[in-house]
């Protein structure tokens, strides 16, 4: 079984946010995601600055199997990249939501959060696409 | 949607592959490792060691009768009437028009011919094989409930022989690439898809699945077809479906050595001249700088389209992306599109990763 942690929102596409004290959103994929993935052996990441739009795709991760475009859970601004990615992308096998964090957003609009999944609907939806 | 409701099919080494921790994969409607916890750790362990695969969903095609050898001569691209018997050969078999319908293996044996096809190809190959057959005396037969088993890496030998006994561990270890012998129900070749040594034996499903767990024993990591396609790509061979199909000539997928023209009427050989590929060529293409090649992306010589990829991945020996293109012209320098981006990548001599270049002993 896969890792869904309590305090994260998720998209269905599978991309984890969290809040900062700051207001802040960082950004990764989730260990289902990872899993279903394989090796991941490249990401792509924005670029700091680059403005984006909930749904957007931003970033882009590849495993040995398969390339898969990783979503802005929210909109607003990109302010932080996570670089040891593309010196070690298999960290996101080895810890998708602590060391492998793709990208942080200043968000425009934080409401946008409200409409992510809840850690319970997101583990029902893993669950669902297992069988 | 479609596949949902469909039951997908199992090899008689399904349980096996569930102990052992496999992640299962719809593989053209059977349910197949595509690995057991790590792609890239199983394909260094047939580079550096030794692995175990489940081939059985490949198409056994057991071929006999008076006009075997005959018809085989007019089926297949490479001629089978001058391998003899216990060695096995590399063939295409061509539509009317010189496309490939498929690769095969055929082995020489004492009682007939034995094919192995493609598992996807299955139906398309059998319905024209028997279409073919109608002015030979000949039998095609498709036996059930066998399991194919590849072992493979420097160390395929050593564990082989540990699990084999008497005179079949002799036989094994006596065969030389493409050579095969039959024991009891046993079919035994030395043959395989990873640019390794290997064997490849063909054997009834109870003794199969024996066999799979002696050999796990003796040391062999079972692999799934996640590397099985690493495996095969880096040592330059094509996979029917990507790097070659019906609108492919042989000679645009580097494969005009398995086309024997000699004075056989081969089905295909007239349409080979005229074929609308016969220009195209192959290469193996190494990606410049971060990445992975894909199937599909496109090759361009400043903004002209020149090529495609036929198959890409990420290469895990030599830790880049690479993989096999069909050019339509000569170029000096190549660049590839990912995502609409132009990145460059270099003209390799195949294949990538030449046999036991690797090996830790």
């Amino acid at each position: 079984m896969t890792e869904v942690r309590n305090e994260l929102k998720y998209l269905d596409s599978h991309e984890w946010a969290r809040r900062e004290e700051d207001g802040r959103i960082v950004v990764g994929i989730s260990d289902h995601a990872q899993d279903a993935l394989g090796d991941v052996v490249f990401v792509e990441l924005p670029e700091v600055g680059r403005v984006v739009s909930a749904r957007e795709e931003v970033a882009v991760v590849e495993s040995v199997k398969a390339a898969s475009d990783i979503y802005a859970p929210i909109s607003g601004t990109i302010s932080a990249i996570n670089e040891r990615l593309v010196d070690e992308p298999e960290l996101v096998n080895e810890s998708p939501y602590d060391d492998a964090w793709f990208f942080v957003i200043e968000p425009s609009d934080v409401a946008e959060m409200d409409a992510l999944l809840s850690a319970d609907d997101y583990s029902a939806l893993c669950d669902a696409s297992d069988h | 949607m479609g596949n949902h409701f469909m039951t997908l099919r199992h090899t008689p080494l399904i349980d096996c592959h569930r102990q052992d921790g496999a992640k299962l994969v719809d593989f053209s409607g059977w349910e197949m490792p595509i690995h057991y916890g790590s792609q890239i750790e199983e394909h260094h362990q047939v580079r550096q060691n030794v692995g175990l695969f489940d081939v059985s969903h490949m198409t056994v095609v057991d071929v006999a009768g008076t006009d075997a050898e005959a018809y085989l001569s007019r089926l297949l691209s490479n001629n089978v009437t001058k391998v003899p018997v216990g060695k096995a050969v590399y063939s295409a078999m061509l539509n009317h028009d010189g496309g490939i319908l498929d690769d095969l293996i055929v082995y020489r044996l004492a009682t007939g011919c034995r094919l192995v096809v493609n598992c996807a190809t299955r139906e398309k190959d059998l319905e024209w094989m028997r279409l073919q057959a109608a002015s030979f005396e000949v039998s095609i037969e498709t036996p059930e409930d066998y399991v194919i088993l590849a072992v493979q890496g420097p160390n395929s030998l050593k564990v082989l022989r540990q699990v084999l006994v008497g005179a079949e561990s002799q036989l094994a270890a006596k065969l030389k690439p493409f050579e095969c012998f039959v024991s009891g129900s046993r079919l035994i070749a030395r043959t395989g898809y990873t640019g390794e040594s290997g064997f490849e034996c063909i054997v009834d499903a109870a003794d199969g699945i024996e066999l799979w767990q002696s050999l796990r024993r003796a040391g062999a990591a079972p692999i799934g077809l996640g590397a099985r396609d690493t495996l095969r790509l880096e040592a330059g061979m094509n996979l029917y479906g990507q790097d070659m199909d019906e609108e492919t000539c042989p000679s645009a997928a580097n494969l005009s050595w398995t086309v024997a023209l000699d004075d056989r009427a081969f089905i295909g050989r007239a349409g080979l001249s005229d074929h609308p590929r016969r220009d195209a060529r192959q290469i193996g293409v190494k990606l410049i700088g971060r990445g992975v090649l894909r199937s599909g992306y496109p090759l361009v010589e400043g903004d002209e389209v020149v090529g495609v990829m036929t198959s890409g991945a990420f290469s895990p020996t030599l830790e880049c992306g690479i993989g096999l293109a069909r050019i339509d012209k000569e170029v000096a320098s190549l660049a590839v599109e990912i995502r609409g981006k132009r990145q460059p990548v270099e003209v390799m001599t195949l294949p990538f990763v030449p046999r036991g270049q690797f090996a830790s002993s």
